[in-house]
């Protein structure tokens, strides 16, 4: 659906997009994770024909974004950074003008206002100005504007920044039930929501891709496998060596004592099988098991390490 | 067309959706009416001239004052990029903004017709030239118009656009005034008079339509507007 081929812009002497070239499938959402300045934005107003690149393509649905503007941005929905509306429109009058400038006109601009007006939850406050609006209902509308056409592909920068907990998980909802039929590029500095809502993540730094692939396979990627933490209680010694005997276990690694609690950290490639074998290799010891859990999907230390190797 | 339209519309609409409109307008018709009566009884003459005469240095204020949101705004507001990555081509967008203002302005011109009936009602005035005032009012109102959206068009900032818009204005302005072309080599004098904004509208003012009058104000318009939608297009 989306084809980019080593595309590239600078502003003055800063690059702020290098040589970046990646695919999105039909109906795949992906997410670019990277931190401000990553070329994340940059990369998405070239996908909109906002500005054209110095070098390099992209196709969208087949169409040239520097030969076919037009074509690409009837296709695309997009939503810019920090979500611009013009705040003195009602928000009725806002889609109105939004649809027909997406060439969308009598029966089915009724049908297209009231079917964007429901999903994205904004019936109660269509009678209202846009200014009025609340920051999360202005997200909305900014969604419900990028969907007004129907389009093949969604372009979302930063969909969920400055909004309350409740409403990014409102959002992430939101997108989730569009991405089912769509194509989706979202991009996002926060790690979690595009863990969340993404089947692929392109880390970017600097203006170039770092890392890439599912979010479970980027944090396979960081800790060589998934880390279990475990806290035990009997000498430390022979603990250890009874744990680093387990077959599945990698590493384990002593993280300190805490009133003759012994706390470790065990990595594994077979994070499953491995906690049971943990448990039986306690009582067979003798000692006891005070606590032993799975350490969370740590897409941040990825996120860090590879943005890091980068700068250094 | 339809894309125009649409732009038309909402960039008319927007005039009005704050009290700006109302206090311009208001402002308009108060300085042109009290300008008119001021010496309308004491000169005694059923003529609008007095009304056109003023007319040029009143738009280079007025005009700017109209167009120096259209593109700052959104530039600040960040919706231009709203606007730029919807199906439009970057010249039906300044076509909508430019017709938008025109026909703000024509909407101000309209409110002053009561001064044409006064007139005609107290006297028995030469339509040739009130006829030609108005349609020249409209050519030189486009011109500033057309100046004023190019100076919004290179600045995020209101205030920077209004200034840069009078200060392009009176250049063109006193260009063809005599004093200028007193001060300039003779052989440059055709040319400084050509592209005075002025001598222009004095011509049709007179009531005659000529067609290098015309072909002036259409082209500086033209040009200004070729320069804005560069100018729109350079943030590529």
């Amino acid at each position: 659906m989306i084809d980019v081929e080593h595309l590239s812009k600078s502003y003055g002497a800063t690059r702020a997009v290098q040589d970046l070239s990646f695919r999105v499938e039909k109906g795949e959402v992906i997410g670019f994770l990277g931190p401000n300045g990553a070329g994340k934005s940059t990369t998405m107003r070239m996908l909109t024909c906002y500005i054209s690149p110095d070098a390099g393509t992209a196709r969208i649905a087949g169409f040239d974004i520097t030969d076919h503007p037009l074509e690409v941005k009837k296709r695309i929905g997009y939503l810019p950074e920090n979500n611009p509306l013009y705040l003195d429109m009602g928000i009725i009058e806002y889609l109105t003008f939004i649809a027909s400038l997406r060439g969308i006109a009598g029966g089915r601009m009724r049908e297209r206002l009231r079917h964007v007006v429901d999903i994205c939850g904004l019936a109660s406050m269509a009678a209202k100005d846009v200014g009025e609006l609340s920051k999360g209902y202005r997200q909305r509308l900014g969604l419900a504007q990028a969907l007004i056409h129907d389009p093949d592909v969604l372009i979302l920068d930063e969909p969920t920044i400055g909004l309350d907990p409740h409403q990014i998980i409102e959002i992430r909802h939101l997108i989730k039930n569009i991405g089912r039929e769509k194509t989706i590029i979202l991009s996002s500095h926060i790690l979690p929501e595009v863990a969340a809502t993404c089947d692929r993540v392109l880390i970017l730094n600097r203006g170039a891709i770092v890392g890439s692939g599912t979010p479970e396979e980027l944090s396979a990627l960081s800790s060589g496998g998934q880390a279990i933490v475990t806290a035990i209680r009997g000498p430390r010694d022979s603990v250890e060596a009874a744990l680093a005997a387990i077959e599945a276990v990698d590493e384990v690694r002593h993280l300190g004592e805490d009133g003759g609690l012994q706390r470790f950290e065990l990595l594994s490639r077979e994070a499953d099988a491995v906690s049971e074998k943990i448990f039986f290799a306690v009582a067979a010891g003798g000692w006891s098991l005070a606590e032993l859990y799975r350490k969370s999907i740590n897409l941040e230390d990825v996120f860090l390490d590879l943005t890091m190797r980068e700068a250094s | 067309m339809k894309n125009i339209r649409a732009l038309f519309w909402k960039e008319f609409k927007n005039y009005f959706s704050s009290p700006v409109a109302y206090i311009f307008i208001i402002a308009f018709l108060a300085v042109t009416n009290w300008l008119f009566f001021k010496t309308f009884f004491l000169t005694n003459q059923a003529s609008l001239r007095p009304f056109f005469g003023l007319l040029p240095w009143l738009f280079l204020f007025l005009a700017p004052a109209i167009t120096m949101r259209s593109w700052a705004e959104e530039k600040k507001l960040g919706t231009i990029e709203m606007l730029m990555t919807l199906p439009v081509r970057d010249y039906e967008v300044v076509l909508g903004k430019f017709l938008s203002a025109f026909a703000f302005l024509a909407l101000n011109l309209a409110l002053t017709l009561p001064l044409v009936l006064t007139v005609a009602l107290l006297g028995d005035p030469d339509p040739g030239p009130i006829w030609g005032g108005y349609a020249g009012a409209c050519l030189l109102g486009g011109t500033c118009l057309s100046i004023g959206l190019f100076a919004s068009g290179i600045t995020e900032n209101q205030i920077v656009a209004f200034i840069i818009a009078i200060v392009i204005g009176f250049a063109f302005l006193i260009a063809g005034e005599n004093m200028m072309l007193y001060s300039i080599p003779s052989s440059w004098g055709p040319v400084f008079s050509y592209l005075g904004l002025g001598a222009h509208f004095q011509s049709i003012g007179r009531g005659v339509i000529d067609s290098r009058d015309i072909v002036y104000y259409i082209s500086m318009i033209g040009f200004f507007l070729f320069l804005n939608q560069m100018t729109i297009e350079s943030r590529k």
